[in-house]
């Protein structure tokens, strides 16, 4: 498949993009967590995942999405929301806990929730698999022809919500993709202990769909086979699994001191960086030049920033806020 | 004439859903058995005659991955109605219940919606086993985020579960076995009630004065609606006048109803088939505490399942779950006390 240049170059520019936002807010976590690391201090408490070296997976899917498709995601949900077009603004600004945030300071980085784009994530593994799956019944009962992505990681592949949303999806023949984002490594479990299979993507004969392995981590690979997959579900052909290896660039969560992966594999992962292998690649097809680098990286990093500030910019919530949004309407108190 | 017309709660709960369902295209029922079989406890009798399979889902034994996408499609512009066959299969699923269902519109602030109804059978009285003979509704009620209801008629079981279904939250809908008016079931005469033709809601978070007393009021909900109105009836005999007060909605608490009654009462007994510990009877005197302190003459008492597992045999499960006649003796015992 020929790639146009203008999604090579869309592409590039999202994954530039993600990892600046990853690389802000890593900054902005640990600036004043330090010296002695307090996860529950400073301007972003909590847990914090990022997705730097993930950014392919996001980018691969984003020129085959329309209007009204619908992604579920994980724990590590930054650079899948970024790259369906969530608002950046109200995504950092929810990171930041502030009241202008996707849930207005309720959800946090791992309870992402936008509406359009239709994005989900969750902290718990496997959570959204079956989401996605009642997702496409909609599009299918409402008649759109959109489709669901449901993002998860290699660990998640042992989950009983893996193998229940896959089921259904086949069964009813439903316009999902299932998207596993293995980046080796479940916290510090490595693949190679937990999943008695080589390829994730092996599972999918056992439900009658296509399994598709992307063994690279190159954003083209993955846009081929994601495009392949999505049309195939939104032409009524009914759901796939596409596994793809990734690699985790940094620390489970921050603050990880990472001691379960050897020093030798992680030099190898930053050796194949995906985002300076790509940006490599362009120059040498000439679809970039040093100065399109360049000012791409200044583009975005000033976009990045702009949502950086509105988020540090904006309030937090009142604390009695805290009884809103149980339920549509308020009837709770204290 | 209609308004004469008598169902058992079962059908008044088929007959909800049908109603809603040819009210409106995004309303859709899936669960195990909910098909071909109409809901092993009838609940959805007949809706596949009339609504096909594409609106009558049958599903795999796979409660994980369809309750969650019972989640995915409510978020995405449906009104599922979702089976969980016994409530005491929760423990398969119950992370896309309580983690997922019942926080994303938290999580979201406000700007996702999850307008899904769970509807699930509870209860015991019938030697069932541990397994299949739970209520749970404590449970339930305990987590943040999903409203709580339990009818006890099948008046309030079809309002409710109209409420229910255009309730834009998530709605759990326990209907207990034992007052759905089944032939398969010990024979419940309070199981057959009128029942209005014309679709009606009962609203969510309102108690109702089951009968009308001075000198005790018995809050409750469920089967145990029913066994305590057969002792309010044998109490009347000794000269006790019991006021019964069916919850009928464990979220939102009717707190001010709970709270009324005592002020009229000032005698409190609480009947609750669920476990005695951490639950609904804990919480309703806490709220008779809280909020008509001074009224109270005496101790409030519960009646209640013992902190154990439902045992199967019959004497043991009769002994365990509240009774009549449980029930008239904390009666007498409080008024005799004083």
């Amino acid at each position: 498949m020929a790639v146009p240049r203008e999604h090579l170059i869309d592409m590039y520019e999202t994954m530039v993009k993600i990892r600046r936002f990853e690389e802000r807010i890593r900054e902005l976590y640990f600036a004043d967590k330090l010296p002695a690391f307090d996860i529950a201090a400073g301007l972003i408490p909590g847990e914090m995942h990022l997705a730097a070296g993930q950014e392919p997976v996001a980018v691969g899917m984003r020129p085959h999405l329309k209007d009204g498709d619908a992604i579920t995601a994980t724990h590590r949900p930054h650079h899948l929301a970024i790259a369906q077009g969530v608002d950046l603004n109200k995504m950092a600004a929810e990171i930041f806990g502030r009241d202008t945030g996707l849930g207005r300071g309720k959800g946090g980085h791992m309870h992402l929730f936008s509406t359009e784009p239709s994005f989900g994530c969750s902290g718990i593994i496997g959570e959204g698999m079956p989401v996605a799956v009642g997702a496409a019944m909609a599009f299918k009962a409402r008649g759109t022809a959109n489709v669901a992505l449901s993002f998860f990681g290699e660990g998640a592949a042992n989950q009983g919500a893996f193998h229940e949303a896959i089921n259904l999806a086949a069964l009813w023949s439903l316009p999902v993709v299932f998207v596993c984002e293995d980046n080796a490594y479940a916290i510090s479990v490595p693949k190679t202990a937990s999943t008695a299979v080589t390829d994730n993507s092996d599972r999918a004969a056992a439900y009658g769909i296509p399994g598709v392995l992307v063994p690279d981590n190159d954003p083209v690979s993955v846009y081929e086979v994601m495009g392949a997959a999505i049309e195939r579900a939104r032409g009524g052909g009914g759901p796939s699994l596409v596994e793809i290896r990734t690699d985790r660039l940094w620390g489970h969560f921050e603050g990880d001191a990472d001691a379960y992966r050897t020093d030798d594999f992680k030099e190898d992962m930053n050796e194949r960086d995906p985002l300076k292998t790509f940006a490599q690649r362009l120059l040498a097809d000439g679809v970039l030049s040093e100065a399109d680098i360049t000012e791409i990286a200044d583009r975005m990093h000033t976009e990045v920033e702009a949502a950086i500030e509105f988020a540090m910019n904006s309030p937090y919530p009142a604390p009695e806020a805290t009884l809103d949004h149980v339920f549509s309407e308020r009837t709770v108190t204290l | 004439m209609t308004g004469e017309r008598k169902l058992t709660t079962q059908k008044a709960i088929a007959e909800a859903i049908a109603q809603e369902m040819d009210a409106d295209p995004t309303v859709f029922v899936m669960g195990e058995d909910v098909g071909v079989y109409g809901g092993i406890f009838g609940a959805t009798e007949g809706l596949l005659d009339e609504f096909g399979p594409d609106r009558v889902k049958d599903t795999p034994i796979s409660e994980t991955g369809f309750i969650g996408a019972g989640i995915g499609a409510a978020i995405h512009g449906m009104r599922p109605i979702v089976e969980l066959m016994f409530v005491d299969f929760f423990g398969v699923c119950m992370d896309q219940i309580y983690n997922n269902m019942a926080k994303i519109h938290y999580f979201s602030g406000g700007n996702i919606k999850v307008p899904m109804v769970l509807t699930t059978a509870v209860g015991g009285g019938y030697s069932d086993a541990g397994q299949h003979s739970q209520t749970l509704w404590g449970m339930f009620a305990h987590l943040p985020g999903m409203k709580v209801v339990v009818p006890s008629n099948p008046y309030d079981a079809k309002g409710l579960m109209i409420a229910a279904i255009r309730d834009d939250n998530p709605v759990v809908y326990m209907f207990h076995k034992g007052v759905l008016g089944l032939g398969w079931m010990t024979n419940n005469p309070r199981a057959t009630g009128v029942v209005p033709e014309a679709p009606y809601e009962v609203p969510i978070g309102k108690a109702a004065i089951a009968r009308e007393g001075s000198d005790v009021t018995i809050v409750t909900v469920g089967l145990s609606v029913h066994k305590a109105l057969d002792a309010a009836e044998k109490l009347a005999e000794e000269g006790v006048s019991a006021e019964i007060l069916d919850l009928r909605s464990l979220v939102p608490l009717d707190r001010e109803a709970i709270c009324a009654s005592v002020e009229k009462t000032h005698r409190l007994i609480v009947v609750d088939e669920d476990y005695q510990s951490f639950g609904m009877s804990g919480e309703v005197i806490t709220t008779a505490i809280e909020g008509a302190f001074d009224y109270l003459d005496a101790p409030p008492v519960r009646v209640t399942t013992p902190d154990t597992p439902i045992p199967y045999s019959h004497p043991l499960e009769a002994w365990a779950l509240p009774s009549t006649e449980r029930i008239m003796r904390a009666a007498q015992a409080m008024l005799v006390a004083g």
